[in-house]
């Protein structure tokens, strides 16, 4: 029998050629899509305010996230992002873990886009007069040829990515002016078709399980850390700049959904963004927010291919895959057979999977990730204290951040647990499982001492 | 500390563990699907004839509803009284948190073990042997 697997991969490394914009673009590209669809089911998980209020402890909860992921990443600059963090903080079985997190947190939000893409198209061929629209061939089409935008460069991949993303959310902003600013009489009735909370302080609760989905995906800046010219100095700012802007538009984007339809109908909207437009009663905002629905799922589920095909390359770089999967194109420098595999994956969930059950699958995934990482924080400053490596940012207030955001994932937890408790139970006996696969059968496939890449020094306490 | 030597993985067993793995992501994510275990616990409350007073709607939510193209209260019914369950009973909450803290307990458990053996290999024994 062949024995190829553990045959060095090609030894062809990725190319450093992103800048801070590309990185703004890329975590605020996945993202975006979360103003324009998603994160609507809070509202009908607990009413219009409390939509509001799990939008800004989502936000707090993401600001933590990107203070500790700021720290980490400018020092662990390497593809995987936070499972490259995992391998040299925790340890190989949390790196696994951690890996597959983010492969399905992103996979799934991939497949979420593209059956937005499809209910998008089928809005505008009703609204043209054309019922029944068959979405499939839109969902494939549009994840084959992002996945071919991927196998072809990052480069032109995130500069589409870029382009597209600053339109989606320039979108937003002229729908907020438009609505709320620049009008004599503006459309938007707050006063009018806001209740009670219907469900009351439990509701509010419940809405924190899709309040994350106003910034799920942020984190992924960190994924193209060995492709930035200088990362220590990119990616935080990125990062940052990132969370901002998408503080901004969840804001934005709940005050004037919230004004312009009855939270019953805003709390189960398949595009949320694009309703309002159409509730504002101009066709030129229509338009614009219809295509920036399209630009805004294109541009999210082109970075959550980047994303998730970079953990997954790192994973068989390091043999916790088949090292079959390591491999680097010779003329692209991406990780072509990564991005190929996973593209049936996305369909599968795609095509055949409710939008709410995929958005809960990757925000429950996306939740593990956001819990890893105070335990991974409070062990990196342990085993390597502030002197003993150079850090390109260091987070202030440490271990303020790490608590908020254990005690926030806390409550998610609770929240995922009212109304999807099966889905949870279902996630966490998946990733046990395959944890004791890994650490009992795979794990034997891989070199010690050569996971440790990074120029650090013997951690504290070993 | 000797140097780790993995075995040679053999091209079918690298097959084996990728099926593996799919079969096993894949399967836990839509088993809950297709026995119907799994989505919102969501019912709505029928109502004979309803009226937009009795569904509660006031006139700007009419006229919202209306632009939204549900011509009358029956079409828009289901929305409006669609409401989630969210009793629960404190027995499977325990169980929910049992189930995660133990994954995460095990999960820290397992890596250390391991975690020491790659941080030996990589700077040799903490007296000093290699």
């Amino acid at each position: 029998m062949a024995n190829i697997s553990t045959s060095a991969p090609e030894k062809v490394g990725l190319l450093r050629v992103l800048g801070p914009a590309h990185v703004w673009a890329l975590g605020v590209g996945i993202v975006l899509v979360g103003e324009y669809m998603g994160w609507n089911f809070a509202v009908g998980k607990g009413g219009a305010y409390a939509a509001l209020i799990a939008c800004w402890f989502a936000g707090l909860l993401y600001t933590c996230v990107a203070m500790i992921d700021s720290e980490v990443t400018s020092t662990v600059a390497a593809a995987g992002g936070q499972y490259t963090q995992a391998k040299h903080i925790v340890g190989p079985l949390m790196a696994f873990n951690v890996g597959l997190y983010l492969v399905f947190a992103y996979t799934m939000l991939e497949a979420a886009n593209a059956i937005t893409i499809g209910f998008l198209m089928d809005a505008v061929a009703t609204m043209t007069g054309h019922e029944g629209l068959d979405q499939r061939p839109f969902i494939v089409l549009a994840i084959m040829f992002l996945a071919w935008l991927n196998y072809r460069g990052v480069l032109a991949t995130l500069t589409f990515s870029l382009v597209i993303t600053a339109f989606a959310f320039s979108a937003v902003i002229v729908l907020f002016l438009a609505t709320a600013v620049l009008t004599g009489d503006s459309p938007l009735r707050h006063a009018d078709l806001m209740t009670d909370l219907p469900y009351g302080w439990v509701g509010v609760l419940a809405a924190m399980h899709f309040g994350l989905w106003y910034y799920l995906g942020i984190e992924g800046t960190t994924q193209a850390a060995e492709e930035v010219r200088s990362p220590a100095r990119s990616l935080p700012f990125g990062t940052l700049a990132g969370i901002m802007t998408l503080l901004i538009a969840a804001t934005l984007t709940w005050y004037v959904s919230a004004g312009l339809m009855p939270w019953e109908y805003l709390g189960q909207a398949g595009v949320p963004l694009f309703d309002a437009a159409r509730l504002s009663g101009s066709t030129l905002l229509m338009v614009l927010l219809g295509i920036g629905t399209l630009f805004a799922t294109l541009a999210s589920a082109n970075g959550c291919i980047n994303d998730a095909s970079r953990a997954w390359f790192a994973m068989g770089r390091d043999h916790y895959l088949p090292s079959w999967f390591g491999a680097v194109h010779p003329t692209y420098r991406t990780p072509f057979r990564a991005i190929v595999f996973l593209v049936p994956i996305a369909l599968i969930f795609a095509l055949g999977a409710p939008l709410d059950q995929v958005i809960t699958f990757s925000i429950l995934s996306g939740l593990l990730e956001y819990t890893f990482m105070p335990i991974n924080m409070i062990m990196f400053r342990r085993k390597w204290p502030l002197d003993s490596i150079k850090r390109g940012y260091v987070h202030p207030f440490h271990p303020i951040p790490a608590l908020v955001l254990l005690t926030l994932c806390g409550t998610t937890y609770f929240a995922v647990f009212l109304g999807y408790g099966t889905q949870l139970v279902a996630m966490v006996a998946f990733y046990i499982v395959v944890s004791l696969w890994f650490h009992f059968w795979r794990y034997r496939f891989v070199n010690r001492g050569a996971q440790f890449t990074m120029p650090w020094p013997r951690p504290k306490g070993y | 500390m000797a140097r780790y030597k993995p075995p040679v993985q053999s091209k079918f067993s690298q097959i084996i563990d990728v099926i593996v793995l799919l079969v096993l992501a894949i399967g836990s994510l839509y088993v809950p699907l297709f026995l119907k275990l799994a989505g919102r616990t969501v019912a709505s409350v029928p109502q004979d004839a309803p009226t937009w007073e009795s569904l509660g709607q006031n006139p700007v939510m009419v006229e919202k509803w209306l632009q939204l193209g549900f011509p009358d209260p029956a079409s828009a019914s289901d929305l409006i009284t669609a409401r989630f369950d969210y009793s629960f009973s404190w027995s499977s909450l325990v169980v929910m948190v049992v189930v995660i803290v133990g994954y995460f307990a095990m999960m820290i458990r397992l890596s250390e073990t391991e975690y020491r053996e790659v941080i030996a290999e990589k700077f040799g024994q903490a007296d000093g042997r290699l």
